[in-house]
């Protein structure tokens, strides 16, 4: 049994990392390993983990750990790790403020109001659930909507059941995975209603929570109305036109008692905007540079606050990198500036980190708008790689080796995603 | 039963390409499987058709630990058809915190020889 030791809060540390979810705990490694010696770790929630306690089932881990853990495994191995390097630990504590001299203002039922000064921050505050709010479901607002997330935490760590019959909007992963909970839980799961023509969520997860309990999957087709006045009585559904426009007269209704909400999840950037950083549009997540630094000096960003991953493994790798370079900031040893800019080109959506370096590798995490396969992936005029096939819903990433650049001297480079060529293998 | 044999289809779960894999059975028990583009899918079709299986994860009841569940998996993946009545099984169980990760809380689940075992540390409230 591991557990937290009793923290005396020092007011200055090398790096401040905020969130202790699995951006933060990878991040306070990685700048213990880059060798900060003091470095604190502080989560509003009671326990270390953030979002993996609650993801009780299986299939984390396959690329970091070469072995298939539950979330809480996952979280568990990092934990441990982290106590072992000597890093503070405050849970229950929530971070108020950070200033541009990054002075940061904490709050704690055990240390009140305190101020704590860091020569680097690492941001990893993770992200929150889109509500009902943001895509502005008509009706009445009764009790019985909710997000998958929440309904998560409901039903495997504080043990209640949201409801029986449930109706799922959205196909994301956290939806898909609640559909096969709540079934297990024995509740009854009506249908998963989906607007777009494809499963947003994996595959593997349609076939296991879907398919194996012969539960019915919607596609381009959504939900209208929630009726009910005290607690959700039933939905309206229909299916929708190729600019995503219900067609009523299509529609039926579906009785049910709770509606389930599995549709994105938006970076909780509070604190980034209060320091005033650099937000990229399309993200919402900062801005950051091959070492994971934003726009303000000796502040960085790691994990779902920059953007949404879909793999834990990620979040892991780009953490670490996060955690090493500010504890190479605290210790004076920067590393040197990116000189080169990457720019998101014709089918890609997103990509992270915004600069690169040409004498170092890089790792670039790239979302693209639209399925192709087979494809190819192109970065400027000097670099391409054939793609088997590419899905929004999935990360591409993209190794960036300085031999690609030997011969560049521009400072920009245009990343793509298109279809193969005609006469090509 | 057609000339051909009996043919099954199966959604590759190996990976988010999502192959649609079908299974032929030929007169002397023997399968062919098309729709596969790797060595991982031919193996995913020939155990799904033979004897589907899945990891299973839920929660049981604790009492006097931080939540009120404690997460708990099966070691390996058990018999798809078992999956219901396992965690039916599951339920009837109330544990008492703390209880530390890796501890088996079902031995042999239904006669499956798969332990169901406790996913984290479940440390006692204070």
């Amino acid at each position: 049994m591991i557990s937290a030791r009793p923290l005396q809060l020092r007011s200055s540390y090398d790096v401040l990392v905020v969130g202790a979810g699995p951006a933060g705990m990878a991040a306070a490694l990685g700048a213990r390993e880059a060798g900060a010696e003091r470095v604190l770790m502080v989560d509003r929630e009671p326990e270390t983990g953030g979002i993996l306690n609650q993801c009780i089932h299986n299939g984390f881990g396959l690329h970091h750990f070469k072995e298939e853990l539950s979330g809480p495994e996952y979280a568990q191995r990092f934990l441990e790790q982290v106590l072992e390097r000597d890093v503070d630990v405050l849970t229950d504590a929530y971070v108020l403020d950070i200033d541009g001299d990054r002075r940061t203002a904490l709050m704690s039922p055990e240390h009140g109001v305190r101020e704590v000064a860091a020569r680097a921050v690492v941001l990893a505050m993770g992200a929150r659930e889109r509500t009902r709010g943001a895509v502005r479901i008509p009706g009445q607002r009764p009790a019985g909507v909710m997000t998958a997330g929440f309904a998560q935490k409901l039903v495997n760590q504080a043990g209640y059941l949201p409801g029986r019959r449930v109706v799922v909007l959205g196909s994301g992963d956290i939806g898909l995975i609640m559909a096969r909970r709540l079934v297990l839980e024995g509740a009854e799961v009506l249908g998963v209603f989906e607007i777009l023509p494809h499963v947003n969520g994996l595959s593997r997860n349609v076939v296991q929570c879907l398919q194996d309990f012969d539960i019915p999957l919607h596609l381009s087709t959504t939900v209208t109305r929630i009726h009910g006045r005290e607690r959700v009585e039933r939905v309206s559904v229909a299916p929708v036109d190729e600019a995503f426009r219900p067609l009523p007269e299509r529609g039926w209704e579906v009785p049910c008692d709770t509606l389930l909400l599995s549709i994105g999840l938006i970076p909780e950037n509070e604190l980034s905007r209060r320091l005033r950083l650099r937000l990229d549009p399309v993200t919402t997540g900062p801005v950051v540079t091959s070492g994971m630094e934003t726009s303000r000096d000796g502040v960085f960003a790691c994990g779902n606050v920059v953007h949404i991953h879909d793999l834990v493994d990620y979040v892991t790798e780009e953490s670490l990198l996060a955690g090493r370079s500010a504890g190479a900031f605290a210790l004076g040893t920067p590393a040197a500036a990116d000189n080169v800019r990457l720019v998101p080109g014709e089918n890609v959506h997103s990509c992270v980190p915004h600069t690169i370096t040409t004498d170092r590798e890089h790792v670039v995490y790239l979302r693209v708008s639209r399925s192709l396969k087979p494809c190819t992936l192109r970065l400027g005029d000097v670099y391409e790689r054939p793609l088997r096939y590419v899905v929004p819903g999935e990360t591409v990433t993209l190794k960036v080796r300085p031999r690609f650049l030997e011969a560049f001297h521009g400072d920009t480079l245009r990343v793509e995603v298109v279809p193969r060529e005609e006469g090509t293998a | 039963m057609s000339a051909r044999g009996d043919r099954s289809e199966y959604l590759c779960i190996g990976c988010p390409l999502g192959c649609r894999l079908e299974v032929e059975e030929d007169a002397t028990g023997g399968v062919e499987v098309r729709g596969n583009s790797c060595k991982r899918g031919l193996e995913f079709a020939r155990q799904e058709h033979s004897d589907p299986r899945r990891m299973v994860a839920t929660t049981v009841r604790v009492e006097g630990g931080r939540w009120a569940r404690l997460p708990v998996r099966t070691r390996e993946a058990v018999p798809k058809a078992e999956v219901l009545a396992l965690c039916r099984a599951l339920h009837a169980l109330t544990l008492t915190a703390p209880v530390a990760m890796g501890t088996v809380v079902l031995t042999d689940a239904l006669g499956t020889g798969v332990d169901v075992v406790a996913s984290r540390d479940m440390p006692r409230l204070a």
